[in-house]
This record gives structure tokens, C-alpha cells and sequence, in this order.
């Protein structure tokens, strides 16, 4: 296992009487990618701003590779920083731009401008740098702000948002390039993101954010595939959600039938939401033997949506009091079970993908 | 959840400073202390002035008389018990001004300065003081001396605080009658100018009329010439010999009709600035819908354009206002016998070396002053939300009977505005007006009147002081509070009090100069008088316009520039002289001008504080024409509009071609 490079404890910020940051402790490994994901408000770039020195937490402490460095000044710390708004300076050249860092610390000319021609190839910009940033597109601009940010070798990267303002296409390919260069690199980075597809498929971990305080860490298949919070549940990935009741450590109750499910653990008639991914629904083709504990239930095709690789069908059930609920079904599926809309079927819910959780409370400042 | 409870208290975290948080605090610290010392401090002195009365005291000074021998008894004389019993001096006759004084022989009747007493004097407090030749004294210290020396003790009235002067101004109705007629000619001034100035920037912005480009310039032309040229072209074209005096019909144009012609002309660029960029932010898409709507011109006049431009009507009026308001120049010239309340400032300080009641007029004058800077500031706010990201800017199609009549006006105003400059320059080439009317440069011969080419020269100097020491202050006050991330109070601070200067006249801030900075005790009394002081206050005059024009140009500047280089260890100031300046460089170069001109044409602002040894030109013009030189007078404010003409071009070849070259960048 790498070694702990930056730990947080109990981490507070107050802006007034507003509280952004609630007591947070977080360890950072060598050479990991980790993602801060929350909606806005959450505290996610107020976290970063107090790594970066750039806001002072009100108390708590951050270390950094054993160092204590909670009040040290922005410029006395080891880190690179690149911006949504990639913050160019547009009057410099890319090449300026990229050697900023380092000019000013003994180097010689041809020996910062050999590392900024080895930052763009590494960039994969290389004879761009005698244009100015207003020349290059967004993409372009913000793998620029990368090179820069990279010039000086720093311990940590910290990443702000850094795709948000680039379009679909550009982003998804330069969340792969940054990854790449991450791994390739090993430098310890921290991306802030309210983007779950960015965090999901960027980082080697996941700290999910609401209201100041961490939601969950994990891994992105632990933070989909097992949320601890029904906050989580939501924010990451689309989800059914009822109302139940506990019926006992692992089933719960909407008062028409009981479903078991995943250990939930709380004491029998506690109020609680029943979650169910749409892809975690199957359909199940008549005489196939239920799975293991699974609840079949008998549903009524109401709608169904194509989305290209699956279909969403909006189901409704007997079962679940009318409420009606989201499946996705592949498009395999659809076609060897002849689902049209109006068709009745049955469907397994199955158990460990069956979660219960406490109800969200309303914005418990 | 861990906020529950914590078991320990736990230690606030405190900043460590950087390097270039010391820079950026102790430059605050720096640009503070200036604008106290520039502007606070000089206003506090004034308004303590304006409620300082001064009245002699008697029982306060104290005598003793020797006998022939010299030798003294211990008998004590108080001027109260002698004025008592001599009636020297009525009791009317003890209140005073600061500069008053009485001859302390006046309570001895039978006084000889050959006589062999002696005579001892001092004060029963430090309230009350004399003075010996120049040297003043004060306290309960006997000063022994023969009666030679005694007949040059001069007492000094002492100083107490309230409303003695404001009652004094408001019992004189020759002072008081300044405020009615102040406010009369700038009610007047400011519908007028308003009006012209709107019709002028609406036919520009949305007509299609030709020669659009020369009337914006022609309407900008007043800026370069300070307020005292349009009196002198008036005298010229209406005055007792003037081209045009038959159109007076028997009026004179030495008062009130004088001020606001001059004033029409002096504040007209300053609204159509306005009333123009309130014009042109206009978004066509309510044209449109209006025209869907099949309304009316004149309703859609009514109720998109006016409403439209309403927040610039506004800040407009109450510029124009105070701007008439203040001035100085234009009624010391025109106004014969027509009392405005900057002249009296003037006259009271220059004329009656009454300063108290000048800063009872002072006070007065600031107050409309205030007023207008804090509804334009109110407006000025709201405006900029007026115009969204989405709207599209209005294209004016052809109207050839409406875009005829534009034509007609905006070419009658510039016959106006060019007609005044081009009156002052045909005054300064005729030899001797009316009675020779060949052309020579005889009057541009400055040497043989007061103030001479010295003054020119030293107004240029004084021109691009100003424009380089004040570009440096402002913008770097401008950074500091935009850019610092700490120290919040300092740079709140700072930001209210760079705007204070837009509220304070000219002549207040010269005057509130003169009593802090005259002040003998003041560590920075060697300022008086020297060229440096004329800079500082030109400087703090035009502080605010200079200091918001710093303030937009560095919010366009991305924030994220100082932590990215904090977080690349690159010192401040090398990010600021790497890029935030170049960045900002056309703003720089727009306050500079803005200073340059600005400081060859002030009159108000300078007007108390020049020295023999630091002549201005536009003071010479004031003095010219105050001893009947008018057309030296006239040349010599040519001679200013000349190098604020040359500076105007030479900023815009700047802009044009070097600016070009180097921000070569802003293309894509």
C-alpha cells in the first residue's frame, strides 16, 4: 500500500456563521487520483482552497508528505493548480506561459525552453508554443494550464473543475489524456468535480461531498455499486426510490408486500427509502427459476424510451401501490421477450441490489 | 456527522504571511496613509475651520507697567478692566477672524514708546495668545520688554467651536444670495445641457445622418479647453464691443446669461459621454417587438427609448449640475456682479482673507456636490444591470426627414462649440480688438505679463507629473484592493475612500489644502508652495474617474492569475508587471490622458495653492484677464488647447499603432 501524502483532520471552515466545511478528515495516498464530487455548495472547492493556501480553514489540520502546512502561505506549497477557467495569461506566448513557473529559479534559457518543448509533446500540442492562448481552442488552452501546472514538477495537482467549461466531445477525451498523464506521471492529484461520469471514470477514489461533511470515500464501482447514503445513492447514478418501512435487519415493507433486500440493519417500522438502480431490474422470461431470495413482482409496460444502446420502460405495479418505477432493459432483451408497450411481465428485483436507506434530512445546517 | 460535540476547543487557524502578502499589505498601508494625508486630513481641517469662530477675549491678557526706574509692582492689568475704562474698543469690534489682531498700545492711551517703563504681558490660558514681531506667545509666562518692543504686540483673538460663522453667512444677504442664484444657474444649465446633449448623442446613436465621426469630435472639444475660455469667447462675441452684441437686445452678457452659455458649452461633453453610452446600450430587440406592435414612433420614443436611457438622463443631470455648480472660472470671468458660491469661496479667501467664512461656503458647496455623487453612484449601479448578455445592439435604418433635421442640429451645435474655440482664436491673433483687426502673434508674447511662458511650461510639467505619478497611485490602489485577498477591512476601506474625491469640488480641496498644509505644525508644511503639492492635489482631485476606470479594466483581468502564479512560486510583482499591466495597458494609457488634460485646464482645484514660483497657465489666463489682458488671455488658453489637441493625438497614435504592435494577443 502507498504511503499517506496529504491527511486532513477535522477540517472546519465557517464563512461568518455559515459552516462549508463540517469537521472533514480525509487521507490522500501517494500517486492517487482522487475526485471530490458534490453538487455545488457542498464544500468540495472550499476543500481544495484550503489545500491550495488559497482560503484558511477556521481549524483542523493538513499535512502534506508529513509536513504541516495549514497556515503555510499559497506559495510556500508544493502543488500545481489548473482552473476551469484555465487562467492563460493571454498576453504571453503557450511557451511563456508554460516556462512562467519556471523562470527565476537559476535555469538557463535552452534549458526551460527544452522542458516546455518536452510539456507540450508530453501535451500533445508540440509546435504550438509560439501562438498565443486566444489562438488554440478550449481544449487546447486547458491541457495547456496542464503543462503549465506540471512545469515545475510539483508534489500534488490540483484540478478545479477543469473540464466543466469545454464541450461533451473534448471533455470526454481529455479526461482520458489527463488520466493517462496522471498514471504516467504518478504525481498525487485532486480533481473537483460536480460531474459523476467524470469522477466515475477518472478516479482511482471518490470522496462524495453534501452539506460540508463526507458522504462516502470509496471506489468508483464501491461508491455506485454499494452507496452507504441515500444521498450518495442519488447523486451517483439514476435510482428508483420508495417509501418502505423496515421490516425486519434485511427486508423492508411498503404495506402492500414485503421485498428483501440488502442488510440494511435498522429496527423493524423505521422509516426508510427503498432504492433500486433501473439497470439493477431484470426481466425475467417465463418459467425461469427465481434467483436466490430475489422478489418477483408483476409489472405493466406504461412507456417505453429509446436511448440508443437500452430502452427505458416506466413500469407500473400492483405491487408498489401504482407508484410507478424505471427499468432499463437492453435492447437484447426487448427483442427476445417481445416487450411492447402495454405488455405485461414479471421482473426479479434482486436482493444485494436492493437498498434501504434513512430518508435525507432537509438541509441540516 | 462529527460536529455533534467536540470534546477539546479547538485553535483557530492563523494565516502565515508571504512575501507577497507583506507587498500587497504595506502597499495598502502606503496608499492609505496618501489619501489621508491627501484628502482626509485637508477636509478635516476644513470643516473645522468652518466652525471655528474667533472672538479677543480680553480678560485674558494680562499686563504689567514698571515705573520709570523699571521696577515693577504687583499690580496686574487685565485689557478687560482697561478697555473698561478707556473704551478703546466697542464690544462689536471683538469678534474676529483668524488672522485679526489688536495692537495690545490701544488699552495704553497714553502710550509713548520713548518712555522708560517697562512692560510685561502674557495670557491667563493658552486659549488666548500675542505676538512679539513674529514670534507668537502664549501662557501664564510674563514676556518682559521695553516699550519699544511693546508697540509691536499684536493680541490674537482665541478660537472657539460652533455656528458663529454659519449665522454670520446667513445674516449677510449678500453672502446667502450666492446659494439662490448657484442653484438657479445650475437648475437652469443642467435642463438645457441634459436636453441638447441628449438630442445630440440620440441623433448619433440613431440616425443615419453623414459626417457622424466629425461630430462626435467636435463634441468632445470643450474638454480640452478650461472653463474660463467660453467667458473670454463670450466677451469677445457679446461683451460692451462685441461681434454679435445686438442679439442681446440690450442685455449684458457680464452675469447670469454669460454663466450659462459658458456652462452649456463646458458641461456638454460630460453629458453626452453619459447620455451616449446609455444610448448605446440600448437592445434593438425591443424595437422590434415594438414595430410588431405596430406602435407608434413617438410612443415607442416615449416608452422604450426615453425609460431606456433614463439612468443615464439622470446621472447626466446631476453631473452637469455639480459640475456648474463648482466651477470656478466661467463666473470669475463672465459673471460681472452676479454671485455664484464658488467665486465667493474666491473672494472671500483671495479678496477678504477671510478663510472661516470660506469654508462656511465650502461646506455649502459640498453638499449638492455629495448629493449628485451619491445618487450617480446609486445609478451607476443599476445601469450596468440593464443590459443583458443576450442583447442585440440597435442598427438605425435610414429616415431621411428625421436623419435631415439630426443633421441640422448636431451641425448648429458644433457651429456653437467650435464658434466659442474659434472665437478665442481669432482673439488671440487680432493685434488689438476692435480697433485693429490685423492678424499678428503679438499676443502669444506671454514674457511681458504675469506668469509669462514659465507658466506654460510649468503647466505641462505639472500636466504630465500628474498623468505619471497619478496613473502609478491609482492603478496601483485599484490592484491592491481588487487583488489583495487579505486584509479585507484595509482594502473596504480604501475603495470608499477613493471615492470620495468625486464629491469634493476643486476649490475645496485647494482651500482645505491651504489650512492643513499651511499649518506651521504640520510635518508636511514644506509642500506649500512647491510643485509637489500641485500634483498631489490634481492627483486626488481626479482620483475617482481614475480609480473606476482602473477598477473595470483589472475585474476583466482573471482572478485566478495570483493564485496560479503563487502556486508556480512567482513573486507578485512579477506577475503584475508580466501581465497584469500589459494587460491593462489601454486603461493606463486612458487615465494618463485623462490626468494630463484634466491638469492643464484646472483652475478650481490649483487656484490657492501656486507660488511664484510654480505659475500655471491656466491661472495666467485668470490673472490676464482679471487685469484686462483678455487676449493674451485668450491666447494662452489656446495655447492649452493646443497641447491637450497634441496629447489627445498622441494618445491615439499610441493606442492606434504601438498598442497594436504590442498586443498583438487580443487577435485570434
Amino acid at each position: 500500500m502507498a504511503n499517506p501524502y496529504v491527511e486532513i483532520s477535522d477540517l472546519e471552515k465557517f464563512y461568518g456563521s455559515f459552516c462549508a466545511l463540517k469537521g472533514v478528515s480525509l487521507t490522500i495516498l501517494e500517486s492517487e487520483l482522487v475526485c471530490f464530487l458534490g453538487p455545488s455548495g457542498c464544500g468540495k472547492t472550499t476543500l481544495l482552497r484550503a489545500i491550495a493556501g488559497l482560503d484558511l480553514p477556521s481549524s483542523g489540520q493538513i499535512r502534506q508528505g508529513g509536513d504541516d502546512i495549514t497556515s503555510l502561505p499559497a506559495s510556500s506549497r508544493d502543488y500545481g493548480i489548473v482552473f476551469q477557467s484555465y487562467a492563460l495569461f493571454p498576453n504571453l506566448t503557450i511557451s511563456r506561459n508554460i516556462g512562467f513557473g519556471l523562470e527565476n529559479r537559476g535555469l538557463g534559457k535552452s534549458e526551460i525552453q527544452a522542458r516546455v518543448n518536452e510539456l507540450l509533446a508530453l501535451v500533445g500540442l508540440p509546435d504550438q508554443g509560439g501562438k498565443y492562448p486566444s489562438q488554440l481552442s478550449g481544449g487546447q488552452q486547458q491541457r495547456v494550464a496542464l503543462a503549465r501546472a506540471m512545469a515545475v514538477s510539483p508534489g500534488l495537482l490540483l484540478l478545479d473543475e477543469p473540464l466543466s467549461a469545454l464541450d461533451a466531445k473534448v471533455r470526454t477525451h481529455l479526461r482520458h489524456e489527463i488520466k493517462e498523464l496522471q498514471r504516467d506521471t504518478g504525481v498525487t492529484t485532486i480533481l473537483v468535480t460536480h460531474d459523476q461520469e467524470e469522477a466515475l471514470s477518472m478516479a482511482d477514489r471518490i470522496v462524495v461531498m453534501n452539506h460540508g461533511v463526507i458522504e462516502q470515500i470509496g471506489t468508483p464501482t464501491e461508491v455506485y455499486r454499494e452507496p452507504e447514503s441515500l444521498f450518495v445513492a442519488d447523486f451517483v447514478g439514476d435510482t428508483n426510490q420508495l417509501p418502505v418501512a423496515s421490516a425486519g435487519p434485511d427486508s423492508v415493507s411498503n404495506g402492500i408486500s414485503a421485498f428483501r433486500c440488502r442488510n440494511h440493519g435498522h429496527a423493524a417500522g423505521k422509516d426508510l427509502v427503498a432504492v433500486i438502480r433501473p439497470e439493477d431490474v431484470v426481466p425475467v422470461e417465463a418459467g425461469a427459476a427465481p434467483s436466490q431470495g430475489a422478489s418477483r413482482i408483476e409489472v405493466m409496460i406504461r412507456e417505453m424510451e429509446f436511448l440508443g444502446s437500452f430502452w427505458r420502460c416506466a413500469l407500473d405495479s400492483a405491487a408498489f401501490g401504482g407508484a410507478h418505477f424505471y427499468a432499463d432493459f437492453s435492447i437484447n432483451a426487448v427483442r427476445r421477450l417481445g416487450l411492447t408497450q402495454g405488455a405485461n411481465l414479471t421482473v426479479e428485483l434482486p436482493v444485494d441490489r436492493l437498498m434501504a436507506f434513512e430518508p435525507l434530512q432537509e438541509a441540516a445546517q | 456527522m462529527t460536529d455533534a460535540a467536540h470534546p477539546l476547543p479547538k485553535t483557530g487557524v492563523k494565516a502565515r504571511m508571504s512575501r507577497d502578502d507583506l507587498v500587497i499589505r504595506g502597499g495598502i498601508i502606503v496608499i492609505f496613509m496618501y489619501l489621508l494625508v491627501a484628502l482626509v486630513f485637508p477636509m478635516g481641517a476644513m470643516l473645522a475651520k468652518a466652525f471655528s469662530t474667533y472672538a479677543f477675549q480680553l480678560e485674558q491678557y494680562e499686563f504689567q507697567v514698571s515705573d520709570e526706574a523699571g521696577t515693577f509692582d504687583d499690580t496686574v492689568l487685565t485689557a478687560a478692566v482697561l478697555n473698561a475704562a478707556n473704551e478703546t474698543l466697542p464690544q462689536e469690534k471683538l469678534t474676529a477672524k483668524s488672522t485679526s489682531s489688536i495692537s495690545a498700545t490701544a488699552f495704553f492711551p497714553e502710550f509713548s514708546f520713548r518712555s522708560p517703563e517697562r512692560y510685561r504681558i502674557r495670557t491667563a490660558s493658552e486659549d488666548a495668545a500675542f505676538l512679539k514681531g513674529a514670534q507668537l506667545h502664549s501662557g501664564p509666562n510674563w514676556v518682559e520688554m521695553s516699550s519699544n518692543e511693546f508697540r509691536q504686540v499684536l493680541l490674537k483673538p482665541s478660537r472657539s467651536y460652533g455656528l458663529g460663522n454659519f449665522a454670520t453667512y446667513f445674516s449677510t444677504p449678500v453672502l446667502f444670495k450666492s446659494i439662490r442664484n448657484s442653484l438657479l444657474i445650475s437648475a437652469i444649465s443642467t435642463a438645457v445641457t441634459v436636453s441638447l446633449a441628449f438630442a445630440f448623442a440620440y441623433a448619433l446613436n440613431r440616425s443615419c445622418m453623414a459626417l457622424k465621426g466629425v461630430f462626435r469630435l467636435a463634441a468632445m472639444a470643450p474638454i480640452l479647453v478650461p472653463s474660463l475660455l467660453p467667458g473670454i469667447a463670450l466677451v469677445y462675441l457679446f461683451g460692451n464691443q462685441g461681434m454679435l452684441k445686438w442679439m442681446l437686445m440690450g442685455e449684458t452678457i457680464y452675469g447670469p446669461i454669460g454663466i450659462l452659455l459658458g456652462s452649456i458649452f463646458f458641461s456638454f461633453p460630460h453629458a453626452f459621454i453619459i447620455i451616449a453610452t446609455a444610448l448605446t446600450l440600448s437592445d434593438a430587440r425591443l424595437y422590434e417587438a415594438a414595430a410588431s406592435l405596430r406602435t407608434s414612433p413617438f410612443k415607442t420614443f416615449m416608452t422604450v427609448t426615453l425609460p431606456g436611457a433614463r439612468f443615464g438622463l439622470i446621472s447626466a443631470s446631476f453631473v452637469v449640475f455639480s459640475l456648474v455648480m463648482t466651477d470656478f472660472g466661467l463666473p470669475k470671468v463672465i459673471g460681472g456682479q452676479y454671485s455664484m458660491l464658488a467665486v465667493d469661496i474666491y473672494q472671500q479667501v483671495i479678496g477678504q482673507q477671510n478663510f472661516e467664512m470660506g469654508a462656511v461656503v465650502s461646506f455649502l458647496l459640498i453638499i449638492p456636490a455629495l448629493m449628485a455623487f451619491a445618487v450617480d453612484r446609486l445609478v451607476q449601479g443599476k445601469q450596468q444591470s440593464l443590459l443583458s448578455a443576450r442583447s442585440v445592439p440597435y442598427e438605425p435604418a435610414p429616415r431621411p426627414l428625421t436623419d435631415k433635421l439630426c443633421f441640422a442640429f448636431c451641425a448648429a451645435m458644433c457651429v456653437f462649440l467650435l464658434g466659442i474655440i474659434g472665437v478665442c482664436q481669432y482673439a488671440a491673433l487680432v493685434k488689438f480688438y476692435p480697433y485693429d483687426l490685423s492678424l499678428s502673434l503679438s499676443n502669444y508674447r506671454f514674457d511681458l505679463l504675469d506668469g509669462g511662458w514659465a507658466s506654460y511650461f510649468n503647466s505641462i510639467k505639472l500636466a504630465l507629473l500628474s498623468a505619471v505619478f497619478g496613473t502609478a497611485v491609482v492603478f496601483l490602489a485599484a490592484y491592491f484592493v481588487e487583488k489583495g485577498n487579505a486584509f479585507s477591512a484595509g482594502r473596504g476601506l480604501l475603495q470608499g475612500i477613493a471615492m470620495l474625491p468625486m464629491a469634493i469640488p476643486g476649490m475645496v480641496l485647494g482651500l482645505a489644502y491651504i489650512f492643513f498644509f499651511n499649518d506651521a505644525a504640520n510635518p508636511f508644511n514644506w509642500l506649500y508652495g512647491t510643485m509637489a503639492i500641485l500634483v498631489v492635489s490634481t492627483v486626488t482631485h481626479f482620483f475617482t474617474v481614475a480609480y473606476l476606470t482602473s477598477a473595470t479594466a483589472l475585474k476583466q483581468v482573471d482572478a485566478e492569475f495570483e493564485p496560479v502564479a503563487a502556486s508556480l512560486k512567482q513573486p507578485v510583482f512579477r506577475l503584475f508587471s508580466t501581465v497584469t499591466v500589459p494587460m491593462c495597458a489601454p486603461a493606463l494609457l486612458e487615465i494618463g490622458i485623462y490626468l494630463f488634460v484634466n491638469a492643464m485646464t484646472t483652475v478650481s482645484v490649483v487656484v490657492f495653492l501656486y507660488s511664484h514660483n510654480t505659475p500655471l497657465a491656466s491661472i495666467a489666463i485668470l490673472n490676464m484677464d482679471d487685469a484686462g489682458d483678455i487676449a493674451p488671455a485668450a491666447a494662452m488658453g489656446m495655447m492649452i488647447f493646443y497641447t491637450n489637441l497634441a496629447a489627445r493625438l498622441f494618445h491615439l497614435w499610441v493606442s492606434r499603432v504601438v498598442l497594436k504592435r504590442s498586443q498583438a494577443w487580443r487577435t485570434r
